[in-house]
């Protein structure tokens, strides 16, 4: 298949950008839109031309490197899937793409399609962690967690901290990714020592950086790990608590 | 257990002020304040639209009613105590929504100064889109809607004390109505986005009980909307007359 793309095309943090038109010709429909930048990238190569940058790793969905605007929604039209996992055949021949960065304050492009999200390692690094002991695997049936529990704070910990709800988000606001973060380890026993502080702490800095939430469940609707903004209203709730509880007496 | 004590803490990154100056300075308090306040604002709403609905049962009754208003909490409170005590109430209420909402819209514009040459709503609804410009059209039919019934000086013939009066020749000058029927519709995208998220907002999120939150949305959205713009279409209409 043929495709007409503009991608945003920026040397450097200060330069400026501008949107540039180029031609794919014999996309494979089975290959993903990273493989489709590839093909690109080789021609453009062969030219002599600087190639389009975007970051990439493991292709498979999980390490949460690869993301872009594609007309204008974070990781493509569809659901649940990061870029790298977006098929050419979801697109048709003679398409015309465009490509950008996710854009935020918070997130200043490198190049081209690469931005520093390094403000979502700072949320994490604010409280993103447990105190517990974690030198030697425990007897599994020592902690006992409930099933449902355990599974919902699986589904906050899916998050692979791609940005793709800051990039959707109107308000540019972090408020999902950083939910997913006070939920999975809020929800678990190892989690509890720093529970109050955590979500204090993690949000403090998330409000640093980003922006605050209305509720246009944008994020939710691209999220790669397809989070539910329910854990939006959970942080709310533990940050609520967190200002009023007595946590002498708030126990695990 | 060694870890807890080593892993530190970030610096402390501004000096603290008292916890409900703290609580209203975050984003997250400044959105709980808009939701208690949107609450308040609701209920009264829906209050006011109750009361008016004895219109339709007719001047006596109506004037009535409006009377009561005026003598409510006697003999503890003085002529229009209660009412002056719920007016204070909204002025407030109405203060801090606005106040927060203007400081989150300017905190959210900063967080993306530079946009994209294209984007596309996925699961944003038109309500949840409007709710600031919605906003603004509510606060200036607020404002006119005061300077007509509450005050009468945008009035064309306001006669102070029979409400009945007021009502129907205020709505039979068919832009007043037109002014009253838009800002309701504005009015009812706004509670059918704010309604719903304001149980988020405070954290109430309950698996069981999440689809009810928008049932109560819509619902209450569509009750109050339909029954205010029933007002100036029954005076068109010459049903109230």
């Amino acid at each position: 298949m043929d495709l007409t793309l503009q991608v945003w095309r920026q040397a450097s943090r200060t330069a400026d950008g501008k949107f540039v038109t180029y031609d794919a010709k014999g996309i494979s429909p089975d290959a993903s839109f990273l493989e489709m930048l590839d093909v690109v990238n080789e021609e453009l190569t062969e030219r002599g031309e600087q190639p389009i940058h975007f970051e990439h790793d493991c292709r498979e969905g999980i390490c949460g490197s690869c993301g872009m605007m594609i007309n204008g929604v974070a990781h493509g039209p569809i659901g649940g899937t990061a870029t790298c996992q977006l098929h050419m055949r979801h697109f048709k021949d003679g398409d015309n793409i465009r490509v950008e960065p996710w854009r935020a304050r918070a997130f200043p492009i490198i190049k081209d399609l690469i931005v520093d999200r390094s403000p979502l390692d700072q949320i994490i690094q604010a409280g993103g962690y447990i105190s517990v002991n974690t030198g030697s695997a425990i007897e599994a049936n020592t902690l006992p967690i409930p099933k449902p529990v355990q599974e919902h704070a699986m589904d906050a910990a899916e998050c692979i901290q791609c940005g793709a709800c800051v990039a959707q988000c109107p308000n540019g606001a972090a408020q999902l990714f950083t939910s997913a973060k006070v939920s999975h380890l809020g929800l678990l026993p190892q989690g509890q020592p720093e529970r109050y502080d955590r979500v204090i702490r993690m949000v403090e800095v998330m409000e640093e950086h980003f922006g605050s939430c209305t509720m246009y469940g944008e994020c939710e609707a691209v999220c790669p790990k397809e989070i539910s903004i329910d854990f939006i209203a959970r942080m709310n709730r533990d940050y609520l608590a967190a200002k009023f509880k007595n946590r002498k007496e708030a126990g695990g | 257990m060694m870890q807890l004590m080593t892993a530190a803490a970030p610096a402390t990154r501004h000096v603290r002020a008292s916890w409900i100056v703290e609580f209203y300075r975050s984003a997250i308090g400044k959105k709980a304040v808009m939701a208690i306040t949107g609450a308040f604002l609701f209920g009264w709403i829906f209050l006011h639209m109750a009361g008016n609905l004895k219109v339709y049962t007719g001047a006596e009754h109506y004037n009535a009613y409006a009377q009561f208003l005026i003598t409510m909490g006697a003999p503890l409170l003085p002529n229009k105590g209660a009412l002056i005590l719920v007016r204070t109430l909204l002025l407030i209420a109405v203060w801090f929504h606005i106040q927060a909402a203007t400081q989150l819209t300017i905190m959210n514009r900063k967080a993306r100064p530079v946009g994209y040459g294209e984007r596309d709503f996925v699961a944003g609804t038109y309500a949840a889109r409007t709710m600031r410009w919605g906003g603004v059209i509510i606060l200036l039919f607020v404002i006119y809607h005061i300077g007509h019934l509450t005050f009468g000086k945008l009035h064309p013939d306001y006669i102070e004390g029979d409400v009945y009066h007021n009502f129907v020749t205020g709505f039979q000058v068919w832009w007043a109505s037109a002014i009253y029927i838009i800002a309701n519709l504005a009015l009812g995208m706004h509670l059918y986005h704010g309604l719903w998220s304001m149980f988020n907002s405070l954290g109430l999120n309950h698996a069981r009980f999440n689809a009810w939150k928008r049932a109560f949305a819509t619902g209450f959205a569509l009750v109050v909307t339909l029954a205010n713009i029933s007002f100036p279409i029954a005076v068109l209409t010459g049903f109230l007359h």
